[in-house]
């Protein structure tokens, strides 16, 4: 038996960290999960109050809701936690959290599952701080936590298969929405890769959905610049060709735009404890894992987007195999000590414990990610949108003139960028404008290094170093 | 708690939703921007949605820097934007 209140600690109440826990905690062991929502769910499977209050609307996000109660019943949930830190700590991991009303909290375990997921990835364009533009993904959760509606006259755009869930959100709830621009080949909405390559029942429900709102689908196309005096009133939007080099432009006239280009891992309580990446094959550096959700760092597990874009039905997929693994891993370790303490030899085991099945739906499904990311490629045209004062780094108000003169200077690496021109040293921490600056500065993105990885107030950072604290358990 | 409720937003009462965040509330409203940028002024709402870009700031009932698309409106919440 571990000297840890639990044995598992999920950071992460999307799909994966549910899906891992709950399995873990059916398993027998004592989990925690900690998640900065008041609400399970993530980004998926994020829903209003009234939603959570009465289940009955659709069935997957109600089968989700199942499983959150299950988890509530056998686990300890510290919702509307931030983790600010995670570090090694005797042999186990130490979660360090801030509470709801800003104390610090240490959760204690002997292994921690990372299931942090991802964040819109948006390429910077003139205008594109306006009021009115939104990621594509904040339009979504705006609806989808709030009830609210992004806008009434949208305008979708980026690349990826994502893009298609917004708009038909955006529509359905009775946005106006003009158009979805689609950076990516010519196919059509007929011939959309996510069609061709078999996940036909979901992408076909929104096509017909953008159908049936006469939603245009237009491909080769991108939102290239934003107008208007304090507040969106228009894009200029252009025909690309597959560089992303603008043919030719006009004018559209719009109160809202929901753009993104694909997403960002949110990997850095991984980078943290020394975690191995990898760039996948969208560029962007994830956590590597074996075929147990394994990190490289011992004790350390990661499901969902941390590991590569693959969309919720992956990260459930991966939760639940990351779960499984844990579960035997425990079992294996109490068993190891049982027989250290009768002084019975010592047995390997630790195994992936996972079924066969999951771990064959696994592998259809990473497959399917990496086509789709291959399918809905940034190209470096983009770079030719920008003016001299277009914002990249949008909390510091760096344009693009100061990187240029940066580089003119002798910055050669996003790194020096942003000690000269400062990109990335403001509120967010580069998470918006880190991969446009790396792609101005010629390089891959590099695993991001943030010691703090969410506000913590000095006061609180100070009580941190106090006694540690630990949730009560319940049942004790 | 179902009933709506309100805040007051700059001494501007805001109808809430339960469960609604301090950020869709003010969206709703028609309030898109309620923020200027420390070096050019620029105004700034919501962008990511999800708390990631810090562009929504406000205070509420004297704490600065709180994100507004993560903090879910209680009643009588006093927000402040700067
Ligand atoms: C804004 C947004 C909206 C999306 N909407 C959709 C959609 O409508 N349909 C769709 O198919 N896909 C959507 N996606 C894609 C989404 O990434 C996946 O489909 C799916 O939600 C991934 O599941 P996950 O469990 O890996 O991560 P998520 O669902 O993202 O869950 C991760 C959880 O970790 C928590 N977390 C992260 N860091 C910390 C921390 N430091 N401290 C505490 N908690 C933390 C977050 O609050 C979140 O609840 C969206 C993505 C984004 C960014
Ligand atoms: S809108 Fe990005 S942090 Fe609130």
């Amino acid at each position: 038996m571990s000297g840890f209140r639990h044995d598992l600690v999920v950071v992460g109440g999307g799909p994966a960290g549910v899906a891992g826990a709950l399995t873990a905690a059916l398993a027998g062991l004592r989990v925690a999960l900690v998640d900065s929502s008041a609400r399970l769910g993530g980004q998926y499977f994020r829903h209003s109050r009234a939603a959570q209050d009465a289940p009955g609307g659709a069935p997957e996000l109600d089968g989700f809701l199942r499983r959150g109660r299950a988890l509530a019943e056998r686990a300890d949930l510290l919702l509307g936690h931030r983790v600010w830190h995670v570090s090694r700590e005797d042999g186990g991991l130490a979660v360090h959290c801030v509470t709801p009303d800003e104390q610090p909290l240490t959760v204690r375990g002997a292994r921690l599952l990372i299931a942090t997921g991802a964040h819109d990835r948006v390429v910077p364009f003139p205008g594109w701080d306006l009021p009115g533009v939104l990621t594509a993904g904040g339009a979504q959760a705006l609806l989808k936590g709030s009830g609210v509606l992004a806008g009434r006259r949208a305008v979708v755009a980026g690349t990826g298969p994502f893009l298609l869930p917004v708009a038909a959100g955006l529509a359905g709830a009775g946005a106006d929405v003009l158009a979805v621009y689609e950076a990516a080949r010519g196919l059509g909405l007929a011939r959309h890769p996510v069609l061709a390559l078999g996940k036909a029942g979901e992408a076909a429900g929104y096509a017909l959905a953008l159908a049936r709102h006469r939603v245009p689908y237009l491909t080769r196309r991108a939102v290239v610049a934003a107008h208007g005096d304090g507040a969106l009133e228009a894009v200029t939007v252009a025909r690309i060709d597959a560089g992303w080099n603008v043919v030719d432009t006009r004018v559209v006239e719009c109160d809202t735009l929901a753009v993104g280009h694909g997403f960002v891992p949110q990997i850095e309580l991984g980078v943290e404890l020394g975690c191995g990446t990898r760039a996948d094959a969208d560029g962007s550096p994830v956590l590597v894992v074996d075929a147990a959700q394994r990190t490289t760092v011992p004790g350390v597990w990661a499901a969902g987007e941390p590991t590569g874009v693959g969309g919720w039905r992956l990260a459930e997929v991966e939760g639940r195999v990351a779960g499984h693994a844990v579960a035997a891993e425990h079992r294996a370790s109490t068993r190891a000590s049982t027989r250290a303490s009768t002084g019975a030899p010592a047995v390997s085991g630790g195994g992936h414990g996972a079924p066969r099945a999951l771990l064959a739906r696994r592998r259809g499904m990473r497959a399917f990610a990496e086509a789709l990311q291959r399918a809905y490629p940034v190209a470096p045209g983009w770079q030719g949108w920008l003016r001299d004062d277009t914002l990249v780094c949008r909390c510091e108000e760096v344009p693009v003139s100061r990187v240029r003169e940066a580089q003119r200077l002798g910055a050669t690496d996003a790194r020096s960028i942003k000690l000269l021109a400062r990109p990335g040293m403001g509120w967010c921490q580069g998470r918006i404008c880190g991969y446009a600056v790396s792609c101005l500065a010629g390089e891959e993105p590099r695993p991001p290094k943030r010691p703090i990885a969410q506000p913590i107030t000095l006061g609180a950072l100070a009580r941190s170093t106090d006694e540690p604290t630990t949730p009560n358990t319940p049942d004790e | 708690m179902t009933e709506p409720f309100t805040i007051t937003v700059d001494g501007r009462q805001v109808a809430v939703t339960p469960g609604q965040t301090i950020g869709a509330a003010l969206h709703a409203a028609g309030i898109r921007s309620w923020r200027s940028t420390r070096f050019c002024g620029r105004p700034r709402g919501l962008f990511c949605g999800i708390g990631v870009c810090f562009d929504c700031l406000v205070s509420v009932n004297g704490r600065p820097a709180e994100r507004a698309c993560l903090r879910e409106a209680a009643p009588g919440d006093e927000v402040t934007t700067s």
